[in-house]
């Protein structure tokens, strides 16, 4: 008889899983069946504190997903009611899943149709919430002799043409090449606006999965260069120093005024247009109340910028 | 009484074929993914194994490389290593346990080999990027640590419990009238363990190396921690490299779905698969042949 019982109870248990998933599936859809209403209800998030209620999923690049992470621990304190899943996982998963509906905000470095098929890439709406600024990195022994590299020596130095840190002015040591993976959106910015689209030498450099690797393989290793986004350098680090290129310093300042070239757009796509919370958290991560907080996390705020880029459009 | 009986058996059964569809189907889904390489962008299987030109586009148009040369090399290599460092350990400490020291290894070893197994691969990583990165670097007083012989160490100390184990079982296994007529014949002890125990007990052994191998293969984060994920051939053990497990790990979230990059990852791990399947089969052929010429 007790076995039956817990027969029973397993299969309560199982019957109970699927239908909290399937309550969580209707939930994630209340938002679009009640987009008229949603209107009213983001409005009244960004100005009051009556907040949203409903659910949001949200996955995608690495390099966003610190500051979103920091932008909701403000937007559920005036949203107690909304429930937010945040997950990292790469531009490309982040684009596919929102496509393909299977999130609602896609978080990605690069514009769709770079890494979506047509019409795929034409469901989608962008919403660029920041711009994110890339720095060349050095470990500090190389910079205290040198400080500033042209675009020519970059590109050398990264296509592995130059190999030792006195050929352009620093120390006597071997250059050490740290770089991140080739599908990475950090790399494909790099690569794009300070290599003028030369392709780095992976055979004679070390990769790292993530950022935070990067700036501890570098910080560890002697003449080793390598890059980051700001975002990463907020934390003073004595190991580690920025190099300027052709004399302009990597700042949020240099890349407002367009006088710094190494910078993106961070995107979130929603399927369709925004609603419910989606449409809430994106709202208020492009308020002029949240860029405050976002320039100290070492992210640039969109709407500040004085130069703008178009959509490259998909690679040839 | 009988229908309960069913009911358990019919239970059962379901659980059984449940586990037999899922490998099956994630062997499909494994072929029907990684084939794409050669079906949808067209790229021959002789390059895919044997180019070392690693650059597949990251979109649907295809036209890149997609030579994986490098990292089955790494992969072998790391591995190859790997097991020279850890079978003599694992074949002394299986001696040890098995007829040396039965007692002592009960309390002490047993335990500690089965506390080694457990052991997540996240921390031997980490423990080899701190410990063993540095170290190599500065005793070879090299540009960086990250090298095959930091990858090797660490999977060696990973697989040495599997190769211990499985060779101590086949060990203690073997018959008591082995040791017994040889000792009888007046054979000092280490000639018992040297004529016969290690020769009857070599299926076994070789089972012990090759499941070890086959994690070895397998195992994708402690390798890419140490070894550099450079994209060049290793020159030396000394030198950095790639392997399939590490290159499959770092862009398998950045590649756009269904691109060339993405599906000639899939091809990446189909070809694991057919490895750790080979392995398996290997693992089967040996036993049954220990099984008949007992």
């Amino acid at each position: 008889m007790k076995k039956y019982l817990s027969i029973l109870m397993v299969a309560a248990m199982l019957i109970g899983t699927t239908a909290c998933s399937s309550g969580t599936n209707a939930s994630s859809q209340t938002p679009s069946s009640q987009a008229g209403s949603s209107e009213a209800a983001s409005s009244a998030a960004s100005s009051s504190e009556a907040g949203v209620t409903g659910s949001c999923t949200i996955s995608g690049s690495s390099a966003l997903y610190p500051l979103v992470k920091n932008a909701l621990d403000a937007f559920k304190q005036t949203n107690p009611d909304a429930s937010v899943t945040l997950n990292a996982g790469g531009s490309g998963t982040g684009l596919k899943q929102s496509a393909d509906g299977t999130v609602d905000i896609g978080m990605s470095d690069v514009f769709a149709d770079e890494k979506l098929t047509e019409d795929q890439a034409k469901t989608l709406v962008d919403h660029k919430v920041c711009v994110i600024t890339m720095a060349p990195i050095v470990n500090a022994d190389v910079a205290e002799k040198v400080t500033s590299l042209t675009t020519q020596q970059l590109i050398d130095i990264f296509t592995a043409k130059t190999k030792n840190w006195k050929e352009v002015g620093g120390p006597d040591e071997p250059i050490t090449l740290v770089t991140r993976p080739s599908t990475s959106g950090t790399r494909s910015l790099f690569k794009s606006y300070a290599l003028n689209g030369a392709e780095e030498a992976s055979n004679k450099s070390l990769e790292t999965d993530d950022s935070g690797t990067l700036l501890q393989t570098v910080s560890q290793h002697k003449g080793a260069i390598g890059y980051v986004a700001l975002s990463y350098l907020i934390q003073p680090n004595e190991n580690i120093k920025t190099m300027a290129i052709d004399g302009v310093e990597p700042t949020l300042e240099n890349t407002y005024a367009g006088k710094y070239k190494v910078w993106g757009y961070e995107h979130m796509y929603t399927k369709g247009d925004a609603a419910g919370v989606a449409k809430a958290l994106i709202d208020y991560m492009q308020s002029d109340e949240y860029g405050k907080i976002m320039e100290g996390l070492g992210y640039n705020v969109a709407s500040k910028m004085t130069v703008e880029r178009q959509d490259p459009g998909p690679k040839k | 009484m009988a229908k309960k009986e069913t009911v358990w058996r019919g239970l059962i059964a379901a659980c059984g074929l449940f586990l037999i569809l899922l490998t099956v189907s994630i062997g499909v889904f494994l072929c029907y993914k990684g084939l794409g390489t050669f079906t949808l962008y067209k790229h021959s299987v002789w390059e895919f194994l044997f180019s070392s030109n690693w650059n597949p586009a990251d979109d649907f148009q295809g036209g890149g490389q997609v030579g994986a040369a490098i990292f089955i090399v790494g992969s072998v290599s790391i591995c190859l290593l790997a097991l020279l460092i850890a079978t003599p350990f694992s074949l002394a400490a299986a001696i040890f346990m098995a007829v040396i020291s039965p007692r002592v290894s009960n309390r002490l070893l047993q335990p500690a080999v089965e506390i080694f197994v457990g052991i997540p691969s996240v921390v031997y990583g980490w423990v080899g990027l701190t410990v063993l990165v540095p170290l190599i670097q500065k005793i070879f007083n090299l540009q960086y640590g990250y090298s095959v012989l930091a990858g090797g160490i660490v999977l060696a100390v990973m697989i040495f419990p599997t190769i211990t184990s499985v060779s101590a079982d086949s060990i203690r296994n073997i018959p008591l009238q082995y040791q017994e007529a040889a000792y009888g014949l007046g054979s000092t002890r280490w000639q018992v363990i040297r004529r016969v125990l290690v020769p009857a007990a070599r299926p076994g052994i070789l089972t012990g190396v090759i499941l070890g191998l086959a994690r070895a293969f397998g195992e994708a984060l402690a390798v890419a921690m140490v070894i550099g994920k450079m994209k060049a051939f290793p020159t030396g053990i000394l030198s950095p490299t790639n392997n399939l497990t590490a290159a499959i790990a770092s862009d398998m979230g950045g590649a756009a779905d269904g691109g060339e990059y993405n599906i000639a990852l899939w091809t990446m791990a189909l070809l694991l698969l057919v490895i750790s399947f080979a392995f398996i089969l290997i693992v089967r052929k040996i036993s049954s042949k220990g099984v008949r010429e007992r």
